[in-house]
């Protein structure tokens, strides 16, 4: 089996995996991970958003061979005592209900608030509208959005 | 603090306390034997294992507070509000508690569900009794040291005071009051001086799940730990013959390929049976890989032949089966009063109306998974199951190993919505474990998951009334269902006792398709079915809705029925703060209202839907949502449950769609099955009925009404009126939503 010298949350991490796995499995499976979560493998639900060179990225549909010598950032790297705005505005809004989705809530709103830190309502609901929330808190997550925004602005 | 009740512990409910061998205190209840009606004290109370005890409180000398919190936890929230009643009354700073979950303890309870809304109201009562208990012990210890009366002292935040002002900590003197008698009876709080309950209290794991902490069954790992996917029948009806498994064996990852079923089978043709159990006897085959993506790979390469050995069903068929059962004279009457025949008969007019809903998947968006363990020594299972006791009986009885060896220990889950109260997957990964003799966890794909579900069933309702000199005097609900029926105190509700000749016929037809509970089971198609026809009946009789819903419920008042569990005053009241609240026949131009009041699972709700109309699409823009559900443990999460049970059933109810067709799952993951997303959400508006009465749930009673607000909104909008779930494909305007 190939092996894939990756970069995740500032580490080097080499793995041994089939060039077809999705990073999502290396990163759950392999290095330990588990903050990034599969929901549909398809691309559909955004549960296993990552950030790849600061970009919002499904890593059920990239492939490990594609992955190295990118800058990929997970939950568990988001930031170093989960203290980054949107975690923050997560906490103080109490969003989470099962909580299954929400790191690629997190791992989406931040990257979307990185490119556009004050966006409009409807900015919002376009820019989460590809993350599914089974628990239906979609109320909370935009208003965590709201909240973040202020506090990066 | 003003005592407002005596608790005397009764044969119903006792506690145990014990010193921990690390110093401390350990303090339990036997709480879900106390929720039983029937429950029996055991015969020996000293023969009672401490660590039977299954919630409860520790206290380390330091002062630090662990509550343990009994029931599984899948997004309703009783992971915080469990324990929120028992700080309330053990008097400690909510930030200083540290809250863990219960593992599962198959001797002495009976409740350690999470379904039906129950947690809440069952534990009320004794989960408050436990923390009071612990601080008359404390209390007591620190009396004892000083030398005073218990009644001259009182705690406060972990703090207890004398009357000359000395105080002590509860970790001054828990080692103390580990070994005092248990107090027989204990004073509740009055609700006036809560200061943890109806305060809004965040999810006791938000730290966990903002950074991406190990949490959730599928994140769960132990060392040597291999990973099992299952191929099932593709097609309900269809069984396994064969199968190739040289192209999986020859994949690196894959470690071996092994059927499993026979276990299953063989506890079936025993004539053993268990309510959580819902299995095709069916060999499967599973492939045990090092990842989960080589057993997904391994499990694609597969190439197995199936045969038919039931008729293989499809949706075409299911209508006209439960639509000729509508028509037909098999039922099973639930309830009847006086004679809805002769009212029929004498009636200047019937409103009769049909009612259709699809089959549903709960697509819990994490999927099914379960680490199982099996050793000589014991079964040790890992996992989000909604009803571990249930899954412990049967592994015991798969596996036939002794209810002793059966250890269960429940994850957070990523979902429940009643998909796990059945518990297959558990099933399956003890079954294999057990082949083995490995510790395995089962990964189920979404594809899995949606094609080998537990549904909703498909569901019919024929609803008549019969208007005589403009007043109705008759009303008769006919429900046709694929398997089950309509259960418990349903047939019950509201317009039952309203209205003087009544009838409720349930009929059903077995199919081969496994169905199960689904969030709110029945009532949330029930309610929009009802809830659309009163809306319409009121139009026939020419009578304001509203009107005519405070009209049926005063007389509901007048002829009190002990089999009616709702309260027509509670009903009232949410009617009137709904329509309050959401400015009823007071919008703007081009936003249109439907609404919707029901009681379920203890709780009583109205809903009012604003919507508008863009290019012929309904576009719910707010809901306004009245509840009385008595006291309000945790603010925050009651907002969360109500929300997002409106939002759950706007989608259901309007755009999730499943069938069948030859047996076979007609979607199988989100790029067909439609689940809401964001850019269809309304703003729900949550108003909660100001109340002293006690708890009950919120995990389903918002969900039901919802449906048949935004369809009477959408009939104000267009005129027509919507009788067929998902309503959006029933509109024929369905490119432009999915589009």
């Amino acid at each position: 089996m190939p092996t894939f010298t990756l970069k995740i949350n500032n580490k080097s991490h080499t793995v041994e995996a089939d060039m077809d796995t999705p990073l999502l499995w290396v990163l759950r499976d392999q290095i330990d991970l588990v903050g990034t979560k599969y929901g549909c493998g398809i691309g559909q639900c955004g549960a296993c958003n990552i950030h790849v060179n600061g970009n919002v990225m499904r890593s059920c549909l990239l492939q490990v061979s594609q992955a190295e010598g990118m800058d990929i950032t997970t939950i568990e790297g988001l930031s170093e005592n989960g203290d980054h705005p949107v975690q923050k505005a997560w906490k103080e809004v109490d969003v989470p209900q099962c909580g299954y989705c929400q790191a690629g809530q997190i791992m989406t709103a931040s990257a979307f608030l990185n490119n556009n830190p004050s966006p409009s309502e409807l900015e919002i609901r376009n820019a989460m509208n590809g993350n599914i929330c089974r628990c239906a808190a979609y109320n909370s997550i935009e208003e965590a959005v709201k909240v973040a925004s202020k506090k990066i602005s | 603090m003003k005592p407002s009740k005596r608790i005397t512990f009764n044969r119903r409910s006792f506690l145990k306390t014990s010193a921990l061998a690390s110093g401390g205190m350990l303090i339990g209840f036997n709480l879900f034997n106390a929720c039983k009606p029937d429950a029996k004290m055991p015969v020996d109370l000293s023969q009672l294992n401490y660590n039977d005890f299954n919630a409860f409180i520790k206290i380390s000398p330091e002062g630090k507070v662990t509550i343990f919190s009994p029931n599984p936890e899948i997004g309703q929230g009783v992971k915080t509000s469990m324990p929120m009643l028992i700080a309330e009354e053990l008097e400690v700073a909510w930030d200083d508690v540290y809250v863990e979950q219960g593992k599962l303890d198959t001797k002495n309870y009976t409740r350690q569900v999470a379904g039906g809304s129950q947690s809440i109201r069952q534990g009320w009562e004794p989960l408050r009794q436990t923390g009071a208990t612990a601080r008359q012990m404390l209390i007591n210890a620190a009396a004892a040291r000083w030398g005073v009366d218990a009644s001259e002292c009182t705690a406060k935040v972990g703090v207890i005071t004398n009357s000359k002002g000395e105080t002590l900590g509860y970790g001054d003197v828990v080692l103390e009051a580990s070994v005092l008698e248990v107090p027989e009876d204990v004073t509740l709080k009055d609700p006036k001086d809560f200061t943890i309950i109806g305060k809004g209290k965040g999810n006791v794991d938000i730290d966990k799940i903002i950074t991406g902490k190990p949490l959730f069954g599928i994140d769960y790992k132990e060392e040597g730990m291999l990973y099992a996917t299952v191929l099932r029948p593709p097609a309900f009806g269809q069984i396994l013959v064969s199968y190739d498994d040289s192209g999986a064996r020859s994949l690196p990852g894959v470690i071996d390929v092994i059927t499993i079923g026979k276990k299953v089978r063989d506890y079936q043709e025993s004539g053993k049976w268990n309510w959580s159990m819902k299995m095709s006897n069916s060999d499967k085959v599973v492939v045990i890989a090092k990842t989960t993506w080589d057993a997904m790979k391994g499990k694609s390469a597969i190439r197995a032949t199936w045969k038919t050995e039931t008729p293989l069903e499809s949706s075409g068929n299911h209508d006209s089966i439960l639509l000729d059962l509508l028509n037909g004279n098999e039922f099973n009457t639930m309830r009847k009063d006086g004679n809805v025949k002769e009212a029929f008969t004498s009636a200047d007019k019937v409103m009769e109306r049909v009612y259709e809903s699809p089959f549903l998947p709960h697509n819990t968006l994490e999927p099914m998974n379960f680490f199982a363990n099996v050793t000589p020594d014991k079964v040790h299972l890992v996992g989000p199951v909604q009803t571990p006791q249930a899954a412990a009986e049967v592994v015991s009885d798969l596996l036939g190993r002794d209810i002793e060896d059966i250890h269960v220990e429940m994850t957070r889950m990523g979902g429940g919505f009643g998909r796990r109260l059945y518990g297959d997957f558990v099933y399956e990964a003890a079954e294999i474990s057990n082949a083995i003799q490995k510790p395995i966890k089962i990964v189920s794909s979404r594809e899995d998951d949606m094609t080998t579900g537990v549904y909703r069933p498909s569901t019919k309702y024929k609803i008549a009334a019969s208007i005589k000199d403009g007043k109705l005097t008759g009303y008769h609900l006919k429900e046709a269902c694929v398997n089950g029926n309509m259960y418990g105190s349903i047939p019950n509700f509201f317009p039952a006792g309203a209205i003087e000749n009544y009838q409720v016929d349930t009929a059903n037809y077995k199919s081969n398709i496994t169905t199960g509970a689904w969030r709110a089971p029945f009532t949330n198609f029930l309610a929009s079915a009802e809830q659309s026809f009163f809306d319409e009946l009121a139009e026939e009789l020419g009578l304001d809705r509203v009107q005519l819903h405070m009209d049926l419920l005063d007389k509901v008042k007048k002829n009190p029925d002990p089999k009616i569990d709702y309260s027509p005053e509670r009903l009232q009241g949410v009617l009137k703060l709904a329509v309050e609240k959401s400015n009823w026949g007071k919008t703007e131009a081009g936003v249109y209202q439907g609404l919707s009041v029901y009681y379920c699972h203890n709780t009583h709700v109205a809903e009012v839907a604003d919507i508008t109309m863009e290019n012929g699409v309904p576009n719910v823009k707010k809901v306004t949502c009245a509840i009385d559900c008595g006291i309000v443990i945790n603010p925050l999460g009651a907002m969360n449950q109500a929300k997002g049970g409106v939002i759950d059933g706007i989608g259901h109810a309007l755009y999730s769609d499943f069938g069948f067709s030859n047996g076979i799952p007609q979607s199988n993951n989100f790029n067909t099955y439609q689940l809401i997303r964001m850019g269809q959400t309304p703003k729900v508006d949550v108003h909660f009925i100001e109340s002293n009465i006690d708890p009950t749930g919120l995990g389903e009673p918002t969900l039901p009404p919802v449906g048949a607000a935004v369809a009477n909104a959408i009939y104000k909008a267009t005129g027509k009126r919507l009788t067929k779930q998902p309503y959006i494909s029933n509109m024929n305007v369905s490119e432009k939503v999915l589009g």
